[in-house]
Parts: C-alpha cells; sequence; structure tokens
C-alpha cells in the first residue's frame, strides 16, 4: 500500500485525467452514431486502429528525410492530418456500404453487420501490417516534467490540452452551428428532422465523420504511450463505450463526462486498492454492469419509457 | 485419411450442438448473446477439473459441466433483466471477458496459459473409450447432437418456445399478454449455456486438452456466423449453418493447402458472412417457418360449418 499524500493523490488525478480524456474521445463517436442512428457502432475501435496504423506508418517514412525536432513535429502533424483523413472516409464508407442498406431492418440486423465490419478490420490489418506491435518515436522530448512532486509526461500534457480544445469545440459546433442544430434534430426525430428539409443521410455522413476522426486522434496518441497492434481498437473501444454509457448514451456531455470519470475509477481503482493491472478490465466491467442495473440511462442520459 | 474424416465428423458435431444452443438464445429469443464460447470454456474446464483433479468420471462430469455451464448462464441473465438488445452484447461480451481473465489467472485450479492436459478417455457403462479409436467418440458426441437437436425442437414448439418467439418480436406486447418476460429471457439463457457446457464438455474428452486459445471471442463469433448463415430461429438452419461454416473453414486443411491461405482469411470470411447475409438474406438460408395461426382458425371454422 502506498501511503498517500496531497501530491500522489494530484498524480494519480492527472494520470487518470489523461486516460479518461482518451476515453471521451472514442466514447464521443459511439454517442454520437448512438443518438442518431441508435445502434452501437462495433466497428468504431477498427477504424481506430486502422486511422492509427495509416498515420503512424506515413510519420515512419517521414522519419527517415526529416531529422531536426521542429521537422519531425511538422511530419508529425501531417500524418496525424492523412491518418484522421483516412479514418473519415473508412468510416463514412463504412457506413454507406455496411449499415445504410439495414436502416429499416431490425434492431439486431445492424449489431450484427458491425460485428462483422469490425472483424473484417482487424484481420485485414493483422494481415496487411502483421500481428507483431508496433512502437513509434515521439515527436517530441517526452521526459516528464516534475513539479513538486508531480510528474508530467509532454504527451500526457498534450492529451490533456488537446482534449479541452476538442471538446470545447465539439459541443460549441453542436450547440451552436446550423449543422450541429441539424444533427440535434436528427437524434430527436429522424423522420420530422428529414420533414423540415435536413439531409438525413449527410448529417449521418458526417455523424460518422467527426466519429471517426476523433477516434483516430485518440488513437494515436494511445499509440505514442503504448504501441499499434491489430487488436488495439477493440479494447479501447469496449472502454469507451462503457464511458459512453455511463454518462448516458446519447449525450455528448455524458460521453465526455463519462470517459473522465471511468479513467478517475481505474486510476484510484487500481491504486487505491492495490489491484494487478490485469484487473482494471474488470473495474470497467464492473462499473458497466452497476450502472446499467442501477441508473441504465446514465448520469446525464434522459429517461425514456418504451412506448408502444 | 478415414481418421482425419471421422475426426471431422465429431468435432462438427460439437459446432452443432453449439449452434443449436445459440440458436435458442439469438434465434428464438432474440438475445444477441457474444459468450456463448465463454459457456462452452466453462463446461470443458470443468470436466477436464473434474476428470484430472478429482477423479470423477465421464458422465457425472458431464451433467455437473452442463449444469455449471447454466449457472453462468443464469449470472449473466440476471443483469440482463434489464438490458436491451445492443446493452446486452456489450455486457455479455464484458461477461466473457472476464471469465477468460479467470481462466487465465487462477493458475491452481485452471493451469493458466498452460490449460489442463491429459484427460482421461471416458468410459460409460463399462465400455472404456480408447484413445486412437475416434469412431467411438463420434458416436457419442452425436448422440448428445441428436438429444440436443429434440430436446430443442420440442422445447421451442411448446408453449415456452412460442413464448420466446413472442419474446423476439415484441417485448412489450408479450409482456401485455402477462408472459414473464424476465423468467423467459433468463431461462432461454439458462438452457442455452446448458448445452453449450455438455458440448464443451465433449469437447475436452474427446481432444485431451484444455487451453485458453479454444474458447476465446472469435470461436463465439464464428458461432454466431453459424445461425446467422443457417437462418436464426430454424433448428434445421443452424445444423446447416454450423455445416457450412465449419467444412468452409476445414477445407484447406483437409486438402493439405492451409500454408497457401493466410491465417486471417478465414475471420475475413466470417465478418463478410455477417455483413453480406445481414443485407441479402437477414432470414439466413433455412428462414424460420411462420406458423400460420389464422389459417389454422379458418380451417378449424370451415371444418365446424361443415358439420
Amino acid at each position: 500500500m502506498e501511503n498517500f499524500n496531497f501530491s500522489t493523490i494530484l498524480q494519480h488525478f492527472i494520470n487518470g485525467l489523461t486516460v479518461g480524456g482518451i476515453y471521451a474521445f472514442i466514447a464521443l463517436g459511439y454517442t454520437m452514431v448512438y443518438g442518431i442512428l441508435k445502434f452501437i457502432n462495433f466497428a468504431h475501435g477498427e477504424i481506430l486502429m486502422m486511422g492509427t496504423y495509416i498515420s503512424l506508418i506515413i510519420y515512419d517514412v517521414f522519419l527517415n528525410y526529416f531529422k531536426t525536432p521542429f521537422l519531425i513535429f511538422v511530419a508529425f502533424i501531417i500524418s496525424l492530418i492523412i491518418g484522421i483523413c483516412f479514418g473519415v472516409t473508412l468510416g463514412v464508407s463504412v457506413e454507406i456500404l455496411a449499415y445504410k442498406p439495414l436502416r429499416n431492418a431490425p434492431r439486431l440486423a445492424p449489431l450484427l453487420s458491425a460485428i462483422g465490419v469490425s472483424i473484417i478490420l482487424s484481420n485485414l490489418a493483422a494481415f496487411l501490417f502483421g500481428t507483431k506491435s508496433k512502437k513509434f518515436q515521439y515527436p517530441f522530448d517526452n521526459t516528464p516534467i516534475t513539479i513538486s512532486g508531480i510528474s508530467i509526461s509532454p504527451n500526457q500534457l498534450m492529451i490533456l490540452i488537446l482534449s479541452l480544445i476538442l471538446m470545447v469545440g465539439l459541443k460549441i459546433f453542436i450547440d451552436k452551428t446550423k449543422t450541429g442544430k441539424a444533427m440535434r434534430a436528427a437524434s430527436e426525430n429522424q423522420k420530422v428532422a428529414s420533414l423540415m428539409g435536413i439531409n438525413i443521410n449527410r448529417i449521418i455522413s458526417i455523424t460518422f465523420a467527426i466519429g471517426s476522426g476523433l477516434a483516430v486522434i485518440a488513437g494515436v496518441l494511445i499509440a505514442l504511450d503504448y504501441k499499434v497492434y491489430p487488436t488495439m481498437g477493440t479494447m479501447a473501444g469496449l472502454k469507451a463505450f462503457i464511458a459512453a454509457v455511463v454518462g448516458g448514451i446519447g449525450n455528448i456531455s455524458g460521453a465526455m463526462l463519462g470517459g473522465i470519470i471511468l479513467g478517475l475509477l481505474e486510476t484510484f481503482g487500481t491504486a487505491v486498492l492495490g489491484l494487478p493491472v490485469g484487473f482494471k478490465d474488470i473495474i470497467a466491467f464492473g462499473v458497466l454492469i452497476i450502472i446499467l442495473l442501477f441508473k441504465p440511462e446514465g448520469i446525464l442520459g434522459k429517461k425514456t419509457r418504451e412506448k408502444v | 485419411m478415414i481418421d482425419l474424416i471421422l475426426l471431422n465428423i465429431a468435432t462438427l458435431g460439437i459446432f452443432v450442438i453449439l449452434s443449436l444452443s445459440l440458436n435458442l438464445i439469438a434465434g428464438y429469443t432474440g438475445l444477441l448473446s457474444l459468450c456463448h464460447a465463454a459457456f462452452y470454456g466453462v463446461g470443458a474446464y470443468t470436466t477436464a477439473i473434474l476428470m484430472t483433479k478429482a477423479h470423477f468420471t465421464f458422465l457425472p462430469s458431464l451433467i455437473i459441466s452442463g449444469f455449471i455451464a447454466a449457472f453462468f448462464g443464469f449470472l449473466i441473465g440476471l443483469p440482463n433483466l434489464r438490458l436491451r438488445g445492443d446493452y446486452l452484447a456489450i455486457a455479455t461480451l464484458g461477461f466473457s471477458e472476464i471469465v477468460k481473465n479467470i481462466f487465465l489467472n487462477w493458475d491452481s485450479l485452471t493451469g493458466g496459459p498452460k490449460g489442463i492436459s491429459e484427460i482421461p478417455p471416458p468410459s460409460i457403462f463399462g465400455i472404456k473409450f480408447s484413445a486412437y479409436n475416434k469412431f467411438q467418440y463420434l458416436i457419442l458426441i452425436w448422440i448428445f447432437v441428436a438429444i440436443t437437436y429434440f430436446a430443442i425442437k420440442r422445447l421451442t414448439q411448446s408453449r415456452f418456445g412460442r413464448a420466446l418467439e413472442a419474446i423476439r418480436e415484441d417485448e412489450v406486447a408479450t409482456l401485455a399478454m402477462g408472459i414473464d418476460v424476465t423468467k423467459y429471457k433468463v431461462f432461454s439463457f439458462i438452457i442455452g449455456a446448458f448445452f453449450a457446457g455438455i458440448a464443451g464438455s465433449l469437447f475436452s474428452v474427446f481432444i485431451k486438452v484444455v487451453v485458453l486459445n479454444s474458447f476465446d471471442f472469435m470461436l463465439s463469433i464464428i458461432i454466431l456466423c453459424m445461425v446467422v448463415l443457417g437462418g436464426m430461429g430454424n433448428n434445421l438452419g443452424a445444423v446447416l449453418g454450423a455445416t457450412i461454416i465449419y467444412f468452409a473453414s476445414e477445407l484447406p486443411k483437409i486438402f493439405g493447402i492451409s500454408s497457401l491461405i493466410p491465417p486471417q482469411f478465414n475471420q475475413i470470411i466470417f465478418g463478410l458472412i455477417l455483413v453480406l447475409m445481414m443485407i441479402y438474406r437477414p432470414q439466413g438460408i433455412i428462414p424460420r417457418k411462420k406458423i400460420d395461426y389464422e389459417t389454422n382458425i379458418v380451417k378449424e371454422m370451415k371444418l365446424r360449418n361443415k358439420k
């Protein structure tokens, strides 16, 4: 058992916040799609993985030519953008090919189709890129900065800043712009929204595009600290889904809150209870089952009664 | 060669039991369960542990395996009192991860990553099975396939089965008819898990080694593929689906060309099957029979009028 003083608690808090920020990024994709199409996009984690692979492989190629720290950072940003573009294209085309024909099918159908897509993508990645995990060089000096006993690595700092900017940006986009308004309308009632002149297909494509883009950013940020491998999306995707459910699925602020809560619970759970690392997953699933049993609509979700 | 054929037909029998039992949960009740491989694994590990560590004979351990798997089915059925469709899929996925972690970390009982080996050959009613005689195993497994098939067939044609189908079609309407939806859902999980446990038990005495890899998440997907391809909610469909998928994935091995095909290829095909079937033929190869109650009543009334 560690002894707990203020600085260790703060340290765990920062670590949890970083993990939570990542979960929140991925959870946003789930929750936005669920809000509009009312189904879980099982392939979300795999889109994250594909985008991350593409972006980091391009980054690796760039590293052969760019040697100065500034150029390396530029190369990183360029490859991140290429990866995001790839992820967005992939996400939108998956929706058009595998989910669109099933829009009026029974609820089980798109779910099964999504599971199919996720298997295709993860095995395709294993075939194309090999099953071995790949490690990537940090685009900046990643020696942790220590301030009065609390250490924070530049990558963590980048995750915190990026997640703050992107979440605020997304919130403004959804709340203030016309497209955001259309997205909210579509999630409220698709039929009525389309009667009001909203192009539902366009809105769904935009939703998938935003979700996939955010997922790729999250994927690259994870991959720098850990590694890239064909099944990296599965676990990250599951945790993020749990985060989305905890916050209230279909609710954008809920996904952010849920991600951060889950990240904090995991870090504090393993630290306070002294559990081995392998049990982190069990905490997440335990949280999921408890939330589903006692507050299935999530922390910020609206309570809906099923009507006939 | 003949041994290879017998081996494949016997293994196919195990998959047929799995696909029949998942068909009860996913096809009839409409609950998307992604932890069928976990039930199967629980059955296999139970038999392995009972026969190697507690020196039980085969039949009692088979039955105990079935019941322990059924108990796990009850455990996962309980929280799904409140879960619907997609949530349930995730909860079962989480459950199968938890079961996997337990198998992996409880070294003293499950042997951890090494698994359990040297499971003794079974002997039933004085007949001792020989490890080299595949034909005996084939008969044993297919007897259980027949039992499973008829048990599930009778079950689905009874009041119980009609209640399950009603739940799949419309939960609220079923509730309004005075059917205890929760009870039936949990029971469909319990019965499905029971047969999956039996399949696991047969697998462990047949292969004689139980390792974690045989029960991973991918297996749950493969079983789901079998049910979806054959036809959800049709027992014959489940058998057909299992046969097609099993031989499709084993053919390269049988013809000795498996080294030419990358290992991911099979699984990509499973994924494609799921997507394409959902888009072009969601009812599967053999669609489920719709019982036409209305025409039955009309016929009956006509008969009465004649009298």
